[in-house]
């Protein structure tokens, strides 16, 4: 099974990491670029495939030159065979679509030059855009089906089709069970669990995962890097040019205002803990 | 695959310690596919030991042999130097016990579990590896699978069943596959020891100061005397590289008779007067853990095998208790290696009790057996242990006469000597009258008084729980309680390590509750402080299991 997994940089938005200006706008230039953390689900769910039934994974991203760090960690973290960069300033800017024109254009390129595609897999949003659109792009480009909030993935590599678990409306308590034909776009969901019931399953898991954490060492000797002239695409579709959303505004979230008023006591003033604990002896009494 | 769609490995090892790393190793030397199975989140992150593990001269492997490297990479320090220390109150008489150490002895080092099996489990993954196998952790065998009657393969909570050639058993004390193979039950408290242990930091290059050792250089002390409640057993003390082993081991019977508190014995012996020249105020425990160690002489199992499966190291009971020294390990590598030649010789025997049976033939031949099972003490059991004759004897030694006897110049010479006497040590019944009584006289009469102010404070219970690594199975507990009443249960309140009378926090709690003909005290049960010790299944009622792989208690030091 080859399969692909698109992934996207975002940025850390983990504590101590994350820096914002006074305005409570998020300064990209301080805040380091790393994998958007639901992608780690598409990596485990193509890992799973690779384990159980052999082949490729290949991870794709497209982003800036810096990106290459963020394939690198896709490579560690969980597993990757090889690693694409679509990088160019002609890309830069852009909005979903014209970042699925690009990926598709890219997944065409990879199946002329490597071959067939049988899977598709893209993280369940990402952690700056949030919009869960770039991935289902791709595949409308593509013409193929897809399937999302997946939480349990089995192939069928003999009839090319998939058998998934699903969340309705991404639902816990509500999951439906769908079949797909090869090939698929596969979204899966934070609450995907790989799953390996066979110990030879367990030991190509640790092989992998091995392999892949030493070849994460000199990840770049495994990346390619194309441009738009290597995808044969036209500037004017792809990047802000090719970008039809229009960002009118971004807005902080204002902080919800609070009714309560907090008084600040110092532990060591006795006379003012005392008082607290005045005001607290009703309670404590379950009056 | 094998034909009814089972996955299949010509040997499957379960339980990573040191029988299974031998084992396992010893398979792939003979190109065998071999499987094994680890319930740990890495091996050792669920093992205890004391743990001093020997390399004897007398047997066909040892750890260095069968891993090159082991002493160097995944030991502490060697032991250069042993004492016995006769405690009465406060007065104490050492003895140089060296001779007995030596005895048969071509090293031994001092180990932390987690960092020795997690290198043991790294090389023997490699060499697994290379014949079609490997190791993994997180799994946690359940039972045997069964064909027909005849046991074929194993059950896991993680796996589809898998079947096997060989089964190898190396899941230690409290092995499930044993009693499920019908060879081991749990009902006896004289078969079992309970050792409890603290690892105790110490500043890097402080062991040397304080101990007066070299960088290469090692102690091992042990106690025995009076500082015990009376509780048949004794305390030792290990030197590692910068922290110290400090545990007790006690006959789990005896444990259970005296109501004793087994955090509260460890602790007579951390602020007893003698430990205060190694120890001060600043006594930083790094972990407290506790396991049940078997009992040899009375379970080492004479047939340890059952169709394709063979048994070793703890599981078979081939834990030698030598006196005050304490032999599992070195054991449990010699009987892992040799199940694996027994299958290594009789492969393809159509058989299926082959390996079984060679396997037990080698262990006789190359004396394995008459070192966990020796004869002497199979005649000397039968006299020594009746209670009559042990009050007849104990009475004598506490006359003024036996004190004449035991107190005299010559018998301090001659006891020196005893306790160096391998033949005598084995011997030894297992009455108070060696393990408290001997001692408690030769500290009172050689003894001198030590008075060092000891300042340690030994952290509470419940800070010792909190300290300890949990992922706890939530609404999976491993152990049920069959039966509540007091009568049935309620030893395991004061024998469980982590559960004291009058302790909330612990496993086990006794109650009184008001039924309407009077007062009742029941006995309850929450697994969540659990060390897997195994101490409940002996002594209480319940029906038990280890926790699913990868949950429950994580030992850093073991
Ligand atoms: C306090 C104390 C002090 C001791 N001191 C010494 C000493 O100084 N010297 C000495 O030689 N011995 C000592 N021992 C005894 C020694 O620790 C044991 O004899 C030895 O560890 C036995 O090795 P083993 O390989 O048989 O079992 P273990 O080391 O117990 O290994 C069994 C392995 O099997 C795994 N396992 C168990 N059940 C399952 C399952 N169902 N599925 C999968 N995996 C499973 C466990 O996680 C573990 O890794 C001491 C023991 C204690 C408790
Ligand atoms: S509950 Fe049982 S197995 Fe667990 S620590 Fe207590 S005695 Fe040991």
């Amino acid at each position: 099974m080859r399969s692909v997994v698109l992934t996207k940089g975002v940025p850390d938005f983990s504590e101590g990491a994350v820096s914002f200006n006074e305005e409570g706008h998020l300064e990209r230039g301080k805040t380091p670029t790393v994998m958007n953390p639901n992608d780690e689900f598409a990596l485990e769910a193509a890992l799973q495939t690779r384990v159980r039934h052999g082949g490729n994974v290949s991870v794709m991203s497209m982003g800036p030159p810096g990106y290459k760090s963020v394939l690198g960690e896709a490579m560690e973290s969980v597993y990757a065979d090889d690693l694409y960069l679509l990088s160019d300033r002609a890309c830069a800017a852009a909005d979903t679509w014209a970042t699925a024109i690009t990926l598709s254009a890219a997944l065409e390129k990879y199946q002329e030059e490597l071959a067939d595609v049988d899977l598709l897999f893209a993280g369940f949003k990402t952690a700056d855009g949030e919009t869960g659109h770039t991935g289902p792009q791709t595949a409308w480009c593509m013409e193929w089906p897809m399937v999302t909030h997946v939480v349990a993935l089995d192939i069928d590599p003999d009839e090319r089709t998939l058998r998934a678990k699903r969340l309705v409306e991404g639902d816990v308590d509500e999951i439906e069970t769908v079949e797909a034909e090869l090939p698929c776009l596969v979204v899966p969901d934070p609450e995907f669990e790989p799953t390996y019931r066979k110990a030879s399953h367990r030991l190509e898991h640790k092989r992998l995962r091995a392999e892949t954490s030493e070849r994460a060492e000199e990840y770049e000797e495994l990346l390619t890097m194309w441009d738009h002239k290597d995808m044969n695409l036209d500037p004017d579709y792809i990047g802000l040019d090719g970008s039809p959303t229009i960002v009118a505004g971004v807005d902080p979230i204002p902080k919800a205002p609070s009714e309560r008023e907090a008084t600040m006591i110092e532990p060591d003033d006795e006379a003012a803990m005392g008082e607290l604990l005045d005001e607290l002896r009703p309670y404590a009494a379950g009056d | 695959m094998s034909a009814n769609g089972y996955e299949e490995f010509e040997a499957v090892v379960v339980g990573c310690g040191p029988g299974g790393a031998a084992a396992a190793a010893r398979l792939a030397d003979h190109g065998v596919e071999t499987l094994v199975l680890e319930r740990g989140v890495e091996a050792g992150s669920k093992n205890v030991s004391g743990g001093l593990i020997y390399g004897e001269k007398s047997a066909p492997y040892t750890a260095e042999e069968l891993f090159p490297g082991f002493r160097e990479e995944a030991a502490e320090r060697p032991v250069t130097e042993t004492y016995i220390h006769n405690v009465a109150g406060d007065r104490v008489k050492s003895y140089d016990l060296t001779d007995i150490h030596e005895h048969d002895t071509a090293w031994c080092e001092a180990v932390l579990r987690r960092k020795m099996d997690s290198w043991l489990e790294k090389r023997v993954h490699e060499r697994t590896s290379e014949t079609g196998g490997g190791v993994l952790t997180d799994v946690r065998v359940n039972g045997l699978l069964r064909e027909n009657g005849e046991i074929v393969g194993v059950t896991c909570d993680e796996l589809d069943p898998i079947r096997a050639e060989l089964i190898v058993a190396a899941d230690g004390v409290n092995s499930e596959l044993a009693r499920d193979a019908g060879l081991m039950d749990w009902e006896e408290p004289e078969e079992w020891f309970q050792g409890v242990k603290a690892v105790v930091d110490v500043e890097p290059g402080e062991i040397e100061d304080r101990f007066a050792l070299g960088e290469d250089e090692g102690l091992a002390h042990l106690f025995s005397g009076d500082l015990f409640e009376g509780v048949r057993g004794g305390g030792f003390l290990y030197t590692n590289e910068s922290s110290l082993s400090i545990g007790t081991v006690f006959h789990l019977d005896s444990l259970v008779e005296r109501r004793a508190e087994p955090h509260e014995l460890l602790d007579a012996l951390l602020t007893h007067p003698l430990l205060a020249q190694w120890l001060d105020a600043d006594y930083d425990e790094r972990e407290y853990a506790a396991k049940l160690v078997p009992d040899s002489k009375k379970v080492a199992l004479k047939e340890p095998y059952a169709d394709r499966l063979v048994v070793v190291g703890d599981a078979a009971g081939q834990m030698q208790a030598q006196g005050p020294i304490i032999k599992g390990m070195n054991h449990a590598v010699t009987a892992g290696a040799l199940a694996a030649d027994a299958f290594a010789v009789t492969r393809g025997n159509a058989d299926p009790e082959a390996a079984g049976r060679r396997y037990a033939t080698m262990l006789e031949e190359s004396g394995t057996m008459s070192k966990l099972r020796p004869r002497r003490y199979e005649l000397a059991r039968t006299v020594g242990e009746r209670d009559l004759v042990t009050r007849a004897v104990e009475g004598v030694l506490d006359s003024p006469v036996g004190r004449l006897a035991l107190g005299n110049r010559l018998a301090d010479r001659a006891l020196e000597r005893a306790y160096n006497s391998p033949y005598l040590v084995s011997m030894l019944p297992d009455t108070r009258t060696g393990y408290v009584t001997v001692p408690t006289i030769v500290g009172e009469q050689h003894g001198r008084p030590v008075t060092w102010e000891n300042e340690v404070e030994p952290p509470e219970l419940i800070d010792r729980i909190g300290d300890l690594t949990y992922d706890t199975d939530v609404g999976n507990p491993h152990i049920e309680l069959l039966d509540e009443s007091f009568e049935a249960s309620g030893a395991a309140v004061y024998a469980c390590p982590v559960s004291a009378e009058g302790f909330g926090g612990g496993c086990y709690r006794a109650e009184t509750v008001r039924t309407n003909g009077g007062e009742e005290t029941l006995v309850s049960l929450d697994t969540q402080p659990c060390v897997e010790c195994g101490t409940c299944a002996v002594v209480a009622d319940t029906d038990w299991e280890h926790p699913r792989g990868g949950k429950g208690v994580e030992y850093r030091q073991g």
